[in-house]
C-alpha cells in the first residue's frame, strides 16, 4: 500500500479499481464510440462497459473504462474533450474518478467542473499526484481517494 | 456562491455578474469560469476582446443530449453570447459519397438532433448560416482576430493558428467554456493568456533535406512537447520569413498536427510567426529542453502510426484532403496537381472516390471560377463537410479510407500518407 497526495480539483471519496495510461489520455479518441453506440445493442457489450477506443493508447484501447479510477499523466486532443467528459459523467459512461500526475489540463477541468456544476454528482478529480503515482500503480488495484487528495494505492 | 470562495479577484461587474445581476444561467456559466481560472492559479478574470467568437461543437449527435439540454437552459435563462460566432464544420452533406445503410445511420441514429441543435446556434449568436469551419479564420470566412486580442474559442487547430499565426490569446478551451466566455465577457486569465505562459519550453530543430511535410512535422512535435510550447528553429529555410498564403496554410496544417497529436496550443517559428519575429529567442525559457529533426525522425514518426484497416493490403474505398478545411490557395493548387496528374496519366477521373473538404465561404469562391468545373471533371467533391464526423461511425470503420490529415487519421481508422502520396494513389490506374 502506498498514499500519494495530491490537489483535489472536484473534491470528494472515491473507491474504484486502477486503469493507467502513462502516455496522453486522447479524451474525444477514447470515448467517442462509448459515447455514440452505447445504446445500440447490435454493437455489443464493448461500447457499452466504455471500452477505450484511441488506437493510439496502446495503454488502454479496448479496455473498458466504466467505473474505473482513471490514472493518466493529462488529456491531449480536441478541444471537445472537456465536453465530452462531462457528457460521459451525465450518461452515466464515465470513469469513477480522474487522478492526474501532472497538473490537470485545461480540457481536463473543464469537463470536470462543468461535471461538478450540472450533474447530479460530481467526477472527483486530483492533479499533482506525481511521477511516481504513475510509476507506482497497475491496472487493477485499488484505489480510494479521499476528500483532501489523497490517494491510496493498494 | 459569493466571489468571498475564490481566491480570485474579481471587479463589481464580474462578481455582480456571479451573483445574478443577470439570471441564474449567466451565473452558473461564471461560476464555472471562475472554478476553471481557480485550477490554474488565474487571479483575476480579462475581458473577452475579439469581435467574434468560435465554437467547437457542430454537431447534433443524439447522444449528446446533455449538451443540448444545457443550451436550452442557457437560452431560456437568456444567457445568450455577447458575440457573434463561428463554429466547426457541419457533419452531414449529401454530395458526399454514403451508402444506402450509412444514410440511414448519419440522419436517424447519429446526428438526428442536427436541426434542432442548429436552431439552438442561431439563438445563441451565430455568424450566419455558413459560419461552420474549423477554419473560421481564412479571408473568405471572416472571423480573422488581431495580434493581442483575447479570445474565448475553442477547435484545437484554430486555437493553435490563432494564438500562432495571428498572435492572438486565447487557451485551449473546451466546448462549452468557449461559450460561457462568450456569454459573460470574460476569461479567467492564465496560461496563453499571459507573457509567461507563452514562452517556449521546447526548442525544436529542423534539420531535414527538403520541406518536412507540415502534418508529419506537426505530428513529431505535438508527440513530444505535448501540451507544451516549442520555439521551432530551421522551418524558416523551407517556409521564407513572410507570412503569406503558403506559409499560412502549411502552418494551418501543422498547428491542427501538433495539436491533435499532442496539445499545443500556441508554437514558435524562428524568424517567421509574429512573436518569436518581434522577440527572438528571448520567447525561450532558461531551461528549455532540445528536440532535434532529421528525414530519419519523421520517416520514424511516419512508420509509427498503426494502420488500422481490417485488411492492411485492402485497396483505398474513399480518400478525403481538407481536415482543417483547405484554403482557397489549397484548393486551387490540389486542382491543378490532380488535373495535371491524371492527364499525364492518361486518366479522366480520379481512380478512388474523392472529397475534398473547405470552408462554405471558400466553396462559394472557389465555385465563380473555371477550377470548379475542372475539379468537377476530375470526379472529386467539394463539401464542407467534417470528415471527422462523417467517419465516427461503425460502418465507417470496416471502409478503407485515406488521408493526409493527421488529425483525421488520430480519431478514426483513415490511413495516412503524405500529401504526394495521396495525390499519386489518386491519379492511377486502379489494377
Amino acid at each position: 500500500m502506498k498514499q500519494f497526495k495530491g490537489r483535489p480539483v472536484v473534491a470528494g471519496k472515491c473507491t474504484a479499481p486502477a486503469l493507467v495510461s502513462h502516455g496522453g489520455f486522447n479524451t474525444l479518441a477514447s470515448f467517442q464510440g462509448a459515447l455514440q453506440f452505447g445504446e445500440i445493442p447490435i454493437l455489443g457489450n464493448k461500447y457499452k462497459q466504455t471500452e477505450c477506443d484511441d488506437q493510439n493508447n496502446k495503454d488502454l484501447y479496448r479496455k473498458p473504462m466504466l467505473g474505473k479510477a482513471l490514472c493518466l499523466p493529462q488529456t491531449i486532443g480536441s478541444t471537445t474533450g472537456g465536453m465530452v467528459l462531462y457528457c460521459a459523467k451525465a450518461l452515466g459512461k464515465s470513469p469513477a474518478c480522474l487522478l492526474f500526475s501532472e497538473h490537470i489540463d485545461s480540457l481536463a477541468a473543464a469537463g470536470a467542473i462543468l461535471a461538478a456544476n450540472f450533474c447530479d454528482e460530481p467526477m472527483v478529480t486530483v492533479d499533482c499526484l506525481g511521477q511516481e503515482f504513475l510509476d507506482y500503480v497497475k491496472d487493477g488495484m485499488k484505489i480510494t481517494v479521499d476528500e483532501d487528495g489523497t490517494v491510496t494505492v493498494e | 456562491m459569493t466571489a468571498m470562495d475564490y481566491k480570485m479577484v474579481l471587479t463589481p461587474e464580474q462578481e455582480a455578474l456571479l451573483n445574478g445581476s443577470k439570471g441564474d444561467a449567466v451565473a452558473k456559466a461564471m461560476k464555472t469560469l471562475v472554478m476553471y481560472g481557480e485550477a490554474f492559479g488565474a487571479e483575476k478574470m480579462v475581458p473577452v476582446t475579439s469581435k467574434m467568437g468560435h465554437l467547437v461543437t457542430s454537431f447534433g449527435l443524439k447522444v449528446m443530449k446533455p449538451v443540448y439540454d444545457l443550451m436550452d437552459t442557457l437560452i431560456e435563462g437568456n444567457a445568450l453570447s455577447g458575440q457573434k460566432f463561428s463554429v466547426d464544420p457541419k457533419p452531414l452533406d449529401k454530395n458526399v459519397p454514403a451508402s444506402f445503410l450509412e444514410n440511414i445511420v448519419f440522419n436517424k441514429l447519429m446526428y438526428s438532433m442536427q436541426d434542432s441543435y442548429d436552431s439552438q446556434l442561431e439563438k445563441l449568436g451565430l455568424l450566419g448560416r455558413d459560419a461552420y469551419t474549423c477554419a473560421c479564420y481564412l479571408d473568405e470566412v471572416g472571423n480573422k482576430p488581431g495580434k493581442g486580442e483575447i479570445l474565448s474559442w475553442a477547435e484545437s487547430s484554430a486555437v493553435v493558428y490563432a494564438n500562432s499565426v495571428l498572435g492572438a490569446r486565447c487557451n485551449r478551451n473546451s466546448g462549452i467554456i468557449e461559450l460561457f466566455g462568450s456569454i459573460t465577457g470574460f476569461v479567467p486569465y492564465f496560461g496563453l493568456l499571459t507573457d509567461e505562459g507563452r514562452k517556449a519550453t521546447w526548442v525544436v530543430e529542423v534539420n531535414t533535406t527538403k520541406k518536412p511535410e507540415a502534418q508529419v512535422l506537426g505530428s513529431a512535435i505535438g508527440m513530444k512537447v505535448m501540451e507544451d510550447v516549442p520555439y521551432v528553429k530551421g522551418l524558416d529555410k523551407w517556409l521564407g520569413t513572410e507570412l503569406d498564403g503558403d506559409a499560412c496554410a502549411y502552418l494551418k496544417d501543422f498547428g491542427a498536427a501538433t495539436a491533435s497529436n499532442g496539445a499545443v496550443g500556441l508554437y514558435h517559428i524562428a524568424n517567421l510567426t509574429p512573436e518569436a519575429v518581434e522577440q527572438g529567442e528571448s520567447l525561450i525559457a532558461p531551461d528549455a529542453k532540445t528536440y532535434v529533426i532529421d528525414d530519419a525522425e519523421l520517416e520514424r514518426v511516419q512508420n509509427n502510426y498503426p494502420v488500422m484497416w481490417k485488411n492492411p493490403d485492402g485497396k483505398p474505398q474513399l480518400c478525403f484532403v481538407g481536415c482543417p478545411h483547405l484554403s482557397l490557395a489549397q484548393l486551387n493548387e490540389w486542382t491543378d496537381n490532380v488535373a495535371e496528374r491524371l492527364k499525364k496519366n492518361g486518366l479522366k477521373k480520379v481512380s478512388v472516390p474523392t472529397v475534398f473538404t473547405s470552408a462554405p465561404g471558400v466553396i462559394e469562391q472557389f465555385n465563380k471560377t473555371p477550377k470548379a468545373q475542372v475539379l468537377k471533371d476530375c470526379g472529386i467533391v467539394l463539401s464542407y463537410i467534417c470528415p471527422l464526423m462523417y467517419m465516427n461511425n461503425p460502418l465507417c470503420k470496416s471502409k478503407n479510407v485515406i488521408t493526409c490529415s493527421n488529425k483525421l487519421r488520430t480519431y478514426t481508422t483513415s490511413r495516412y500518407y503524405r500529401s504526394e502520396q495521396i495525390l499519386d494513389i489518386i491519379t492511377k490506374e486502379v489494377k
